[in-house]
């Protein structure tokens, strides 16, 4: 187990460094130059030069990419050309809005997703079943913006229950903040908890075959008992793999609800800087949630191995 | 005593082509401490049979006739009944020990499972009672094995754990689906002898399905030869080897030597193949194969007859296929 711990553990650390090279390499080294990107075409070759100066990219190549990871991994970012602070508490006054929408959607994808999979596949064939289906291919068609502008015009502006739009701030109180979050934790729910309901299904009546189910009912055990006994761990496999994949698509997904929504997160961030050019804002959020997918499946490695003992003897 | 009394028991299947009898009209009784074996090629519906004794056959199949436990008809009987009786008063071995055991358990825990459901005792104590358990069917080590995964173990030793399993809560009756065809050749004969030692120790019933004339020769009281649903003949297990009636057992038995029957003796294929389910006439199921066929075979299913004293044979033609196993 422990070594299975480790090697999973340097196969992240890895990632993050193929992952911030690919980004370097793409904003800092191919043709093209992020001064002259940042301040537009229309610049005075002097102001250029100055910027080109100040960012430190008369240095170099492997020196800046070496000084970016020491800054990456002791907290200093460099300072926003745009907003002219520290770039790390741009990005930390953010992901308090960001992580805590990202956990909500993801609770609520699960929730659904493991409800609707489960009773679906426990009723097979029958109009439940093809409810759920039928939810699910909705879910795979409708796009997460388009939903979430849905919502904002039947729960804001028709029935008045939430704002449209905006964030209060946690100092406003946890209840109000919560509420700022809800729709758009919808919004980024629904899609993905269609896609995983479908899979959950799949996974469930998969299992429901083994011959190990037969064992069970043989045993004594209900339908019901069997399910929950012995099924549903057993299907968690395939369901724990997407996840894992959904929160990619989830963390992708704030980018656009939380413009939807005038959200300030880090999604909205992101949108930002790239509008504005502000190449190292950019360069350090991208490597974030590069940073924020690799723990989730480092996360979901290690679930695997709690789940399934054959992983933790395996080599 | 009577302890399960099978009567015309029916288990029909949906299939596109509409719906096929797997088990047709098959009736047999079995007292409390007898051994009965189940042979037949393969898709005779020995397994369908044991299935549907357990209650358990596929979704959707159809069950009709009368299964008796001690006189309680289980066809009558609701889910939630079953659920009691099953691996508590009638248990089951599979097959395929790889697969029939749940991955992701520790063996004492799925051993120590039916004492949870039908005892309701503590989880300690029954866990306890599975290390007794895996112990008598011979696990080496039981009380560190029954921590192990099922994926530690080699085949023999998960259907030993399967066979502790179904023993857990003392059943009246033991239904054992061809539990060594899927082990290695050398450890065949010892679950098998375990499997006759604690039918014999606890008195149980015992329903064996095997392709083993060997192994039916040596370990059961009573033979049913199956063929396409149907129990073609029944017979003790002295009575069908001195005699077969039925042509079907006949041209089963043919290629094998008469005396000195030996373990691992497999089926022999007769010729032809075994038509699909939904073909099967409603008639003698045997009528396409059989080399003493006549048009009379084909009018209805031929009723039981008597050959001797407890030796029965579904088939009109009797004193041909005498005359023909004289000849
Ligand atoms: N779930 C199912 N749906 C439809 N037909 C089935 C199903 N399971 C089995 N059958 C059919 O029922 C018939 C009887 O199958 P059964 O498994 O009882 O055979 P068997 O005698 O046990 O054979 P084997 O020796 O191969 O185990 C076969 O023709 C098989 O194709
Ligand atoms: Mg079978």
């Amino acid at each position: 187990m422990a070594f299975f711990l480790l090697r999973r553990f340097g196969t992240l650390i890895g990632t993050l460094l193929a992952a911030s090279l690919v980004v370097f390499l793409v904003l800092e080294v191919l043709p093209g130059d992020p001064a002259q990107v940042m301040l537009g075409v229309d610049a005075e070759p002097s102001t250029v030069e100055a910027l080109r100066r100040k960012l430190g990219l008369d240095r170099p190549p492997v020196e800046r990419y070496l000084a970016w990871i020491a800054g990456l991994a002791t907290g200093d970012l460099g300072i926003s050309y745009t907003y002219s602070v520290p770039v790390s508490e741009l990005i930390a006054e953010r992901l308090v809005l960001t992580i805590p929408l990202a956990l909500i959607a993801m609770a609520m994808t699960v929730a659904i997703a493991l409800g609707l999979g489960l009773y679906a596949a426990s009723h097979h064939g029958k109009p439940g079943d093809w409810g759920v289906m039928a939810f699910g291919q909705l879910g795979i068609a409708i796009p997460n913006f388009w939903f979430a502008i849905l919502l904002i015009l039947y729960f804001s502006v028709h029935l008045g229950w939430f704002s449209a739009g905006g964030f209060p701030g946690w100092s406003a109180g946890i209840l109000p903040a919560l509420q700022s979050l809800l729709l758009p934790a919808i919004s980024l729910a629904i899609v993905q908890a269609a896609i995983l309901a479908r899979v959950t299904r799949s996974a469930v009546l998969e299992v429901l075959r083994e011959d190990f189910v037969r064992t069970a009912r043989a045993k004594g055990l209900s339908r019901r008992q069997a399910l929950w006994r012995h099924v549903l761990r057993n299907a968690l496999i395939p369901v724990v793999t997407i996840m894992g994949l959904q929160f990619a698509n989830l963390l992708t997904g704030t980018i656009i609800i939380e413009n939807v929504f005038y959200l300030p997160g880090v999604g909205r961030l992101v949108f930002q800087a790239i509008s504005q050019r502000d190449l190292i804002v950019v360069k350090d959020v991208v490597v974030l949630i590069a940073a924020l997918v690799v723990v989730v499946n480092f996360l979901v490695d290690v679930l695997y191995a709690v789940i399934d003992p054959r992983l933790r003897t395996q080599r | 005593m009577t302890l399960l009394a099978v009567e015309d028991l029916t288990v029909s299947l949906p299939t596109r082509r509409g719906w096929a009898r797997a088990v047709r009209d098959l009736s047999f009784a079995l007292d409390r401490g007898q051994t009965l074996g189940l042979v037949g090629e393969s898709g005779c519906g020995k397994s369908m049979t044991a299935l549907a004794l357990m209650g358990l056959q596929p979704e959707g199949a159809r069950v009709a006739g009368r299964i008796a436990l001690d006189g309680e008809d289980l066809l009558t009987l609701d889910e939630a009944d079953l659920c009691r009786i099953r691996g508590n008063r009638m248990a089951m071995i599979f097959q395929e020990p790889m697969t029939a055991l749940n991955p992701l358990q520790p063996i004492g825990r799925q051993v120590s499972e039916p004492l949870r459901l039908h005892r309701r005792v503590g989880r300690a104590e029954a866990e306890r009672e599975a290390v007794r358990l895996l112990d008598r069917v011979g696990l080496p080590n039981a009380a560190q094995r029954a921590h192990a995964h099922p994926h530690m173990l080699s085949g023999g030793q998960r259907q030993r754990a399967m066979i502790a399993m179904a023993l857990a809560c003392g059943p009246d009756l033991l239904i054992a689906d061809e539990p060594t065809t899927a082990l290695d050749v050398t450890i065949q004969g010892q679950i098998l002898d375990l499997v006759i030692e604690l039918v014999d120790e606890r008195g149980m019933a015992l329903i064996l399905i095997t392709h083993d004339l060997g192994v039916i020769a040596e370990t059961v009281d009573r033979v049913i030869v199956m063929y396409g649903g149907a129990g073609v003949e029944e017979a003790s297990s002295e009575a069908l080897f001195d005699y077969r009636a039925h042509p079907y057992s006949q041209g089963l038995f043919a290629a094998l030597p008469q005396i000195g029957l030996a373990r691992g003796a497999r089926l022999e294929p007769i010729p032809g193949t075994v038509p699909d389910l939904a073909d099967l006439p409603d008639a003698c199921t045997f009528v396409d194969r059989c080399p003493i066929a006549a048009g009379a075979c084909r009018a209805a299913p031929p009723p039981p007859l008597a050959v001797a004293r407890g030796h029965r044979a579904r088939c009109i033609r009797l004193e041909e296929a005498r005359n023909r196993s004289i000849r």
